[in-house]
């Protein structure tokens, strides 16, 4: 029982916040929402067995991917009141592509709502969630998983190469000057005679 | 109720109490401390003078890179976990795997570090 009613509050709970990403006036607040949307998935996988795809969900989309959308929302400094008003010239594309992707997803939860025997078993083996995923992950999915290091790397180097400028004229911080500098260079012992002052 | 999430029935508990608690303690402002808001009261002021700007404002891209290098590395930890986890079931051939993909991400750090995409000017 409890199980059920906690799915139910947990989806309504998503699809709410998830209404609320695209309705909401101010960008910041859909960001805000699109936070919320993401804890009620990972709520979502709890109650669906996967517990380390919900912290995974948490860690990586609550803690990082969030904050890069509050960065670009922020550092876009666009009207959103003008973007806005574009609204009803992108609605027959937007519409177009909204319906293709609800046919899809009509499409697959038929195959799964036909097939009653598929439920999500989440520890058919005895086995928790993470191990399961950690026995797949490196051995059957080995290329796979080597080549979302690549492409890990690819963004790496793509985000030093768009974002980083190094400008002129601005005092860095160098370790290696910092720890070899000895006392003689930095300390200076003066005789100052009583009343003639530094002298400066 | 499987025993598994009854494990997570205290979280459900404190989802719970911390939501009450909060909307509650709003009811309380609401209904019991003394409201008379006038224009000027409501109007945004920054640091005792009037706003001098937007909210909204273009800050350095710098901060950005930051962000994305700190993702790229929370996945890499994140992959470690089941890696952990499930090290004595894949043997040798996971190790080596997982070895591979941290030196692929080994180039990135050396390139970023390399470029000076970690210091701080």
């Amino acid at each position: 029982m409890l199980p059920v009613l906690s799915f139910y509050l947990i989806s309504s709970v998503a699809i709410a916040a998830a209404f609320m990403v695209v309705a909401s006036r101010n960008p910041v607040h859909s960001v805000m929402f699109l936070i919320l949307t993401f804890f009620s998935a990972a709520g979502l996988f709890v109650l669906m067995g996967a517990e380390f795809l919900a912290l995974l969900l948490v860690m990586v989309y609550v803690g990082a991917v969030a904050v890069l959308f509050l960065f670009v929302v922020m550092m876009l400094d666009v009207d959103f009141s003008e973007m806005k008003r574009g609204f009803f010239s992108y609605f027959p594309m937007g519409g177009v592509v909204a319906v293709i992707l609800l046919m899809e997803l009509i499409v697959i939860g038929g195959s799964y709502f036909a097939d009653s025997e598929v439920t999500p078993e989440p520890r058919a083996d005895g086995l928790s969630n993470i191990e399961a995923f950690g026995n797949v992950l490196f051995t059957d999915y080995a290329f796979f998983f080597e080549a979302s290091g690549l492409i890990l790397l690819i963004a790496m180097i793509g985000a030093i190469v768009l974002t980083l400028r190094h400008r002129t004229g601005v005092r860095r911080q160098d370790i290696t000057k910092q720890v070899s500098r000895t006392r003689k260079d930095g300390v200076e012992l003066v005789e100052i005679e009583s009343g003639a002052g530094t002298g400066e | 109720m499987s025993d598994f999430l009854r494990e997570y029935l205290p979280i459900l508990v404190l989802l719970f109490v911390a939501g009450g608690f909060s909307v509650a303690l709003l009811l309380a402002a609401k209904v019991l401390a003394p409201s008379e808001p006038d224009r000027e009261k409501l109007s945004t002021y920054e640091c005792g003078f009037n706003a001098f700007d937007d909210s909204k404002m273009k800050f350095d891209v710098r901060f950005y890179l930051v962000a994305i290098l700190f993702i790229i590395f929370d996945l890499e930890v994140a992959f470690l976990f089941p890696w952990a986890v499930s090290l004595e079931y894949i043997g040798v051939y996971g190790w080596t795997v997982v070895m591979i993909f941290l030196a692929e991400l080994f180039v990135g750090l050396i390139y970023a570090w390399k470029k000076g995409a970690l210091d701080w000017e």
